[in-house]
């Protein structure tokens, strides 16, 4: 099992010194290749801390992590990861094509190549046209865009994305999760998502992990069987209805009753 | 027209200044006015068009006009500046490169460095002349010693102004430090280090004109500074228009870093909306 997995995650644990918070206490989940994988909760309950732990950014304090084969430290150098936060995180003192460039640049790819990356990945992601603007010249739909073609530039096996949609409004926001799961399709990676949003995690997830804080846990995992591609239709589909039901319970009941393992009917 | 409105807000400044001047000037030749051993007459604050007209009389009996010496010697420290300014800013950016890189080096050097600006450069520049013998390197070193200070202080802040999520994205493509210094950190502190050039600028003008004394210089403005301060009871305004000449050397350094800066730092016009 753990051998086919596209992230293992064993038993991992997270103290921060700095005040002794307990952030993660025994996390165990394997992600299959190509899932979309969802964390939820609420906020302060690990999510972030989770994601940086997979993405070798953080240490964690105990247990371990097994991309593809490999440790989480051997799979950030080799670029597995790409990584989306809430903020764009765009370089003002580069265009579009240079900032999308970025990582190429780091990974030793010269110019012609380059530029033909940049040019398929600005097609991905619908920005063709904008190569030579700087990112304060964009909408904050349009950088975040750049920031996933610019994650994805390198063709990373696991997107990992820290509710990238999270200061966007309504409107931006779905049309936003429509292209992502077209991109997923597209490119085959494995995202791991970050969410406050219910619904945008039963929209785009295949499973969604909630979680309850202090300390952070994971209470239950929904399984979402909607079915594949998801379209508009999708958001008014009654197991739609159902699926948030079931997630919303399984917040609720994590934080009210403060246990971390309850199960809710199927 | 913001080009007309500039010029027009130059002149009234400009205009101010000599009202100040001229005002207080007459005003106290009026009522004879002392301030301790200070007295207001043609000997301690001359006319401004005294001083502006100076620039156009020779300099000495059938010798070329004042301006053109003063300008001739502008230029040559104008060069020593310079030399001084590069000196100062490359070695002032490496030490903040290397302090920025090691929190050990920074706790050891940085009080060494900051005290080192405590030492008056007057007592700093003898020695410097003593060490490197008296000429344009000795001048450039003692102009540098003024340009660095700023410029390891700015490199050290702007080093660590990147965003940390940058950082944390620099991390996941496995970006050398090399890589991380010159593609990120370098450029996100661009607007510190032309904070500090700016400042430097003009401290390294400073620079070059002190380090010509104890070298005895005499091409340059220090050397004209000396000399006219000698023959100041003959003639005021010299010693004044060779003032003037060095603030406006000063300035045009600020200047041309202010347009370096223009184009070298690109900033999103968010604090503008
Ligand atoms: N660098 C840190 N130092 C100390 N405490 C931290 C640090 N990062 C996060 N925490 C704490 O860990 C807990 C989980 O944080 P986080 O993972 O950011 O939560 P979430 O993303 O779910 O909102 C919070 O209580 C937070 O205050
Ligand atoms: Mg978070």
């Amino acid at each position: 099992m753990s051998g086919a997995a596209a992230v293992s995650i064993r038993r991992v644990s997270k103290t921060f010194a700095a005040g002794d918070v307990v952030a993660l206490q025994e996390i165990d989940l394997d992600i299959r290749p190509r899932e979309f994988v969802s964390l939820i909760g609420p906020s302060g309950c690990g999510k972030s801390t989770l994601l940086r732990i997979v993405g070798d950014l953080i240490r964690p304090s105990s247990g371990e992590i097994v991309v593809n084969g490999k440790s989480a430290h051997e799979a950030r150098l080799d670029r597995d990861y790409g990584i989306v936060f809430q903020d764009a995180v765009l370089y003002d003192w580069r265009t579009v094509a240079r900032n999308i460039a970025l990582p190429l640049e780091m990974a030793g790819w010269d110019r012609a190549r380059r530029a033909e990356r940049v040019r398929e990945m600005l097609e991905l992601v619908e920005l063709t046209g904008f190569e030579s603007r700087h990112p304060w010249q964009l909408s904050g739909g349009m950088q975040q865009r750049v920031a996933i073609a610019r994650a994805l530039s390198f063709s990373p096996a696991l997107l990992l994305m820290d509710e990238p949609f999270g200061a966007l409004d309504e409107m931006t926001r779905e049309r936003l999760n429509a292209e992502l799961l077209r991109i997923w399709r597209e490119t085959g990676c494995t995202v791991l998502f970050v969410t406050h949003s219910i619904a945008e995690a039963v929209f785009l997830s295949t499973r969604v992990v909630v979680m309850s804080p202090r300390p952070g846990r994971i209470a239950e995992i929904v399984e979402i069987d909607l079915a594949q591609p998801r379209t508009g239709d999708t958001r008014e589909d009654p197991r739609f209805f159902e699926l948030v039901t079931e997630v919303r319970e399984a917040l609720h009941g994590g934080s009210d009753r403060g246990s971390p393992r309850l199960r809710v009917a199927e | 027209m913001p080009v007309l409105r500039r010029a027009a807000t130059l002149l009234a400044v400009l205009a101010a200044l000599w009202a100040l001047w001229e005002g207080f000037k007459a005003f106290g030749e009026a009522v004879g006015l002392r301030i301790g051993a200070f007295t207001v007459d043609d000997l301690s604050m001359p006319h401004l068009h005294d001083i502006v007209a100076q620039l156009f009389e020779p300099s000495r009996r059938n010798g070329p006009l004042l301006i053109e010496v003063l300008a001739d010697a502008a230029l040559f420290t104008a060069k020593e500046a310079a030399a001084g300014f590069l000196l100062g800013a490359a070695i002032g950016f490496a030490l903040g490169v290397v302090l920025h890189h090691s929190q050990l080096l920074q706790r050891g050097f940085l009080p060494y460095i900051v005290a080192s600006q405590t030492v008056p450069i007057l007592a700093i520049a003898p020695m410097v002349v003593v060490w490197l013998k008296a000429g344009w390197l000795s001048v450039a070193v003692i102009a540098a010693y003024l340009t660095f200070f700023p410029v390891t202080i700015n490199a050290l802040r702007g080093l660590g102004s990147a965003d940390p999520r940058a950082l944390e994205l620099m991390r996941s493509y496995a970006a050398s430090r090399w890589a991380i210094l010159w593609k990120l950190k370098v450029p996100a502190s661009l607007p510190y280090l032309f904070s500090a050039f700016k400042v430097s600028a003009t401290a390294s003008v400073v620079g070059a004109i002190i380090g010509e004394l104890p070298s005895s210089i005499q091409d340059g403005l220090g050397g004209a500074i000396l000399n006219f301060n000698q023959y100041y009871l003959s003639s005021p305004p010299s010693l004044w228009a060779t003032n003037l000449i060095a603030a406006l050397l000063g300035i045009c350094f600020f200047l041309v870093v202010a347009a370096l800066e223009r184009i070298f730092v690109r900033r999103a016009p968010e604090h503008v909306a």
